[in-house]
């Protein structure tokens, strides 16, 4: 039987990425895929090549085994492809049903389109269990009936292979069980689906093959029924060479930072943090493994006061912070923050690296008094730290944004560490980062850990993780799945990251 | 070491605006020839008008005073992020606090005090006043900004129209003497700024006729301390960054309200200080209109001097002479209306904020070409 | 304060709501599709000036329509190239062309006139006069009915045709494709991106909308309202139309209605010095000043709520 999509030698780079390297798939009719790998991998991009949203530099699109050009996402739509994005594409204040026909209205009035549209919905609702009421406003209505709304209105432009980005990521697990459901009737009446997910468990429930990518290469593909969780974390992960990192043991004291029961809920009320409760000790780095989007980075800004809590507490040094929600007395108080995202928060871009250098404590007393901010003591103080942290050029005054990512990692390092705090919380701290700057950087962690403070650090690489902390814990959909030691096996790390808890007993 | 794709800074401080000033020029120009005369004339005219006699400079730098003021009004919320239009509106509501210590206080301290005792003082009220009332009509806005979601550029041209029916009410029903049909207050006589004319003549020194005063030295005073506060103090640290990256601000502990409502109070006591200029300085009286516009001529002002007080200064030098020139080319060539200026204006605005981007990718282009 | 009088408001509500209606909407369709207008009343402006440079040129009030539309057309244009294509700031932008507008308007007046920016003043066969039909003069005499009737019929083409475009842009944003596409794109242009549609277009096509409408207010203003252009005759009634769309939430028949009393306020303010209100007198500029006022409370959410379309002002570019 022709494949319903074959891809032949995508080959894609942005810059300095190569984000899709040679990678080939073919997808059977009638089937559900599955297409799996880390952040990064290039899952997205081959998916936005499909659609037409980015141009392949190379290579070659089969639909129906007939070779086709896809220059934009009319195109795709054309050829019977829809795409359900990770952000849903919806227009908030219209109806259901103007959602769906916009696009395809089929004429220049919009009557018989939603007349048409309403009837269609109705087949489709009883067909596939895709009910959603059609005159309800989508803004109002829960994420899981908006994603509903997404696949209708793919179904509704005609289409034939529909791909889901992520699609559970937003959804209770009642809801997923619901677009399983829907999935598998879509595959049972004749339709292909392409779902991609760091999920595992998503992966061995309802999918008939699955595909690996790792760092935008396809791996491997696989007949879903005779792979296993294990086999597929593996592929995922790869046999890496686990970066050495010199560190002797743990001398963990007091406790530094106390969380417990924390739960933060975005403007919808979906609980992004849920329940999360740990302690981080004088002289020990906890490490926090996680697919990005499970709520790690909600974690850090509630735990620095960036973000309100909406239940639970935090405690630092013994003090309840909960209802702080200062970052700048904390600051003094000795949290320093490392934040995950350096070009939109650790500094700023258009700043000089010395200002950038301050960002945070930009009050402090040794700048200048009162009012008063000391240039030559904010250019000094930077030119310490860049000798410190060897940050090149040397240059205080060099625009922050001209430094390459490593260098504005140390500087932002530099700035945080060099406040002598009682706890570090730092998220990402080598994304982007050379080798060089990635060693660099674990040194002064591991140092700033043997001087008895504390550390909490979150990242998406497991090497990084387990390399430095003295404890692991694992983030998925807002829960600690559970808490290793640094030996844990990365196998089954990685099971946790995929939401998979073996040891359920 | 700078990434390709970034221009160097003497390019993006200096090339580009003058690109733009000449391409508004040129257009003003086109606009020129389409009325039936010539151009280069009429540059010479502006030139000659402005610097071509002690009283032309006089009049721009008279003109430049209004334009540091409001174009640092501007600049001030621009750094915070903000766009303040209403810099007319709050010169105009700063004119209560401007006229009112010279009407009232001036008269009871004159009784009894000596003058050179009264009107130091009743001439500080008056700019602190000025100031005040300035910064209050800003800093209801920045409120309903930072507190209730408002737009800011809405709400500032709102509060541009409500002051001005505000004003007329107050100067027709409370600042007119009853008897004066003049839509304007009774003269300040009791203590107001000379101007460097009277002054010159206290001193035996002829000076030519013109309004310029030495509320000029504030303006200069102004820009500097403008500058400082936003690059030597703590406040204008934060101000900056709230303005550069809001996101960024938060993680280091800003309060982006604060900032919106203290960078707005700001910018409307800036604009208040025209007030200052114009009636204690100028007219010595509160009139209908005196601010003339010189709020949007901030916009101009604050986007050729690229936000920065010494380009403001620079440029609002420019705009007097613009101001200056265009009033003696319309004398010159009567079919040439002095709204010129304002056509120059607009080009200026349109090209330096709107069309910014519009030939840079070009210029980058040619720059990187040239330097291979 | 006398019947007629009263009349005679009622009558200079619709006179003072026409300019404001047809801008409003104007600013409706663009900011409906994402495109914020503050240059209303520079388009406005030009318009004006051209519709009664062309009427007293051409010796006709539609030959003074066209050029309007084409003058404030070209106005869209470049806000349009500023803010689609070159995806500036929309606010500078608008701020731009009023000055512009305030400027060119008077220059080239002065130049061709040397009336200080006046146009010669037009009869009325260069003018939009209200509209000559049978047994109107006789109409207008009966007792009571007579000038209630004049309220509604003693005006030009333009006026019906201001009013008109109320349901007609009520009707073509609800229920056309094409109202359809523009208000999602208002909203979410990257869902009508992935809807394969052109964003751009879409909104070129709402700034020429805009355009158009401006230059029917402007045409109304000196050639039906006035006999002629005098300089800055739009006197804010731009703004006071932006003012309209934000109290109406963006909407068209709320738009009509918040003409219609913004039109009366000024109304009110013109026929009167000031209104005795249980012994207290109320000065005319509390008339000016209420529209914004209002909006101010409204804004702030005080009253109500007020919600302009989520993508409007900024600019689309197709990576998040």
């Amino acid at each position: 039987m022709t494949p319903a999509i074959e891809l032949i030698g995508i080959d894609k780079r942005f810059g300095a990425v190569h984000a899709n390297n040679d990678v080939s798939l073919s997808i059977a009719k009638s089937s559900i895929h599955g297409i799996i790998g880390e952040n990064g991998a290039g899952k997205s991009t081959l998916m936005s090549i499909l659609f037409g949203f980015y141009a392949a530099d190379k290579g070659e699109i089969k639909v129906q085994g007939k070779t086709v050009k896809v220059n934009s996402s009319t195109d795709a739509i054309a050829l019977g492809i829809g795409m359900v994005h990770q952000h849903f594409m919806l227009v908030d204040p219209f109806t259901v049903l103007e959602n769906v026909i916009l696009g395809a209205e089929g004429g220049a009035l919009i009557g018989p389109a939603l007349a048409k549209a309403r009837a269609e919905l109705k087949r489709l609702a009883d067909e596939y269990e895709l009910d959603v009421d059609p005159d309800a406003i989508v803004g109002e209505l829960p994420v899981g009936l908006q994603q509903r709304v997404e696949i209708l209105k793919a179904l509704y432009k005609g289409a034939d292979v529909l791909i889901l980005d992520e699609p559970t990521g937003v959804l209770t697990p009642d809801e997923a069980d619901h677009l399983f459901r829907i999935l598998q009737q879509l595959r049972n009446q004749g339709k292909t689906v392409i779902l991609i997910t760091h999920k595992l468990r998503e992966i061995m429930a309802i999918t008939d093959h699955v595909s690996v990518m790792r760092r935008g290469e396809m791996v491997a593909t696989k007949e879903t029924a005779k792979t296993s969780l294990e086999e597929l974390a593996e592929l995922m992960v790869g046999r890496r060479v686990l970066m050495h990192v010199e560190k002797g043991a743990a001398h963990p004291g007091e406790v530094v930072l106390d969380v417990k029961n924390l739960v933060w809920r975005d403007r919808k009320g979906t609980p992004r943090v849920d329940g999360v409760s740990f302690q981080v000790r004088k002289g020990e780095i906890v490490g926090i493994a996680g697919v990005s989007g499970n709520g790690q980075s909600e974690l850090l800004d509630v735990i620095t006061g960036i973000a309100k809590a909406t239940s639970g507490t935090v405690l630092f040094e013994g003090e309840d912070i909960t209802d702080l929600n200062d970052p700048s007395i904390l600051r003094r108080r000795g949290m320093a923050h490392v934040p995950e995202d350096r070009q939109h928060r650790g500094l700023i871009t258009s700043f000089s690296a010395a200002e950038s250098a301050i960002l945070g404590w930009q009050n402090d007393a040794g700048l200048g008094r009162s009012y008063h901010l000391n240039r030559n003591a904010v250019i000094e103080r930077c030119r310490k730290q860049m000798e410190e942290f060897d940050v090149r050029p040397a240059d205080p005054l060099l625009k922050s944004s001209k430094f390459s990512g490593g260098n504005q990692q140390k500087l932002i390092l530099a700035r945080e560490i060099g406040s002598n705090p009682d706890l570090l919380i730092v998220g990402q701290p080598t994304r982007g980062v050379d080798i060089g700057a990635i060693e660099f950087i674990h040194k002064r962690l591991i140092h700033l850990r043997d001087m008895g403070k504390a550390i909490l650090l979150v990242s998406v690489e497991l090497d990084e993780i387990r390399s430095l902390s003295d404890r692991i814990l694992v983030m998925f959909a807002g829960r600690v799945m559970g808490e290793r030691g640094p030996d844990a096996d990365e196998r089954e790390l990685g099971l946790l990251m995929a939401g998979v808890v073996k040891d359920a007993a | 070491m700078s990434a390709r794709g970034e221009l160097p800074t003497w390019v993006d401080v200096g090339l580009i605006p003058l690109i733009n000033l000449v391409l508004a020029l040129l257009i003003s120009g086109l606009v020129v020839v389409i009325i039936g005369e010539n151009p280069f004339q009429a540059l010479g005219i502006m030139l000659h008008g402005a610097l071509g006699s002690l009283k032309g400079w006089s009049y721009m730098f008279y003109y430049a005073t209004n334009f540091i003021f409001t174009g640092l009004a501007v600049a001030v919320a621009f750094h915070a992020g903000l766009f303040n239009i209403g810099g007319d509106g709050q010169a105009y509501v700063a004119g209560l606090g401007a006229a009112t210590p010279g009407l009232i206080l001036g008269g009871a301290l004159a009784a009894i005090l000596p003058a050179g005792i009264s009107q130091p003082i009743t001439l500080f009220v008056a700019l602190m006043g000025s100031i005040l009332f300035g910064a209050f009509w800003a800093f209801v806005p920045g409120y309903l900004q930072a507190k209730r979601g408002s737009h800011i550029v809405i709400t500032t041209i709102m509060f541009n129209f409500i002051a001005s029916s505000l004003m007329v009410y107050l100067i027709n029903n409370v600042f007119r003497p009853i008897t004066s049909m003049a839509v304007e207050s009774k003269a300040i006589n009791d203590a107001y700024i000379l101007n460097f004319r009277e002054i010159g003549r206290l001193i035996g020194m002829k000076l030519p006729s013109s309004p310029l005063n030495p509320v000029v030295f504030l303006a200069f005073i102004a820009a500097f301390i403008i500058w400082y506060l936003l690059w030597r103090t703590k406040l204008g640290y934060e101000l900056r960054a709230v303005g550069a990256n809001s996101e960024a601000a938060i993680y280091a502990g800003i309060k982006p309200s604060r900032i919106i409502m203290i960078a707005m109070a700001i910018s409307g006591g800036l604009a208040g200080l025209v007030a200052f200029n114009e009636i204690l300085g100028v007219q010595h009286r509160l009139l209908l209109d005196f601010v003339g516009g010189a709020g949007f001529v901030g916009i101009a002002v604050a986007l050729m001097g690229r936000s920065h007080p010494l380009g403001i200064v620079l440029s609002a030098l420019l705009f007097g002479l613009l101001y200056q020139g265009g009033t003696e080319l319309s004398f010159a060539i009567q079919s040439i209306s002095r709204d010129m200026i304002v056509v120059i204006q607009g080009l200026v605005i349109l090209f330096m904020g709107a069309l910014e981007d519009a030939f840079r990718p070009s210029l980058t282009a040619l720059f990187f070409k040239v330097e291979e | 304060m006398d019947l007629s009088i009263f009349l005679e408001i009622l009558s200079s509500t619709m006179r003072m709501s026409v300019p404001l209606i047809l801008a409003c909407l104007a600013g409706l369709w663009s900011e409906r599709s994402g495109i914020v207008d503050i240059g209303l009343e520079g388009k406005m402006l030009a318009g004006a000036f051209a519709a009664a440079a062309a009427a007293s040129y051409f010796q006709s009030p539609w030959m003074g329509l066209f050029f309007a539309i084409i003058i404030s057309l070209l106005m869209s244009l470049v806000h349009g190239y500023a803010s689609i294509t070159q995806r500036g700031n929309q606010v500078v932008s608008g701020v731009a062309i009023n000055m512009l507008a305030a400027g060119l308007t008077v220059v080239i007046g002065n130049s061709w006139y040397k009336q200080g920016g006046r146009t010669p003043a037009l009869d009325d066969l260069t003018r939009f006069m209200p509209i000559d039909f049978p047994g109107r003069a006789s109409l207008f005499s009966i007792p009571v009915f007579g000038p209630i009737s004049k309220i509604f019929l003693d005006h030009s083409i333009l006026t019906y045709l201001a009013f008109a475009m109320v349901p007609l842009s009520a009707w073509a944003l609800a229920k056309t494709r094409f109202g359809l596409r523009l208000r999602a794109v208002g909203e979410n242009p990257h869902a009508v991106d992935t809807a394969g549609i052109s964003v751009a277009r879409l909104r070129y096509q709402a700034v020429i909308i805009a355009g158009i409408l401006c230059g029917i207010a402007g045409t109304y203003l000196s050639t039906s309202l006035s006999a002629g252009f005098v300089r800055d005759m739009t006197a804010g009634r731009g703004y006071l139309a932006l003012t309209a769309l934000i109290f109406s939430n963006w909407r068209a028949w709320p738009a009509l209605y918040a003409c219609l009393l913004f039109g009366f306020l000024q109304a009110i303010a013109n026929f009167l010095q000031g209104v005795h209100f249980f012994g207290l007198e109320i000065p005319v500029q509390f008339f000016n000043a209420l529209p914004y006022v209002m909006t101010v409370i409204l804004l702030a959410g005080f009253i109500g709520k007020s919600v302009p379309p989520r993508a409007s002002g900024i600019p689309y570019t197709k990576d998040r």
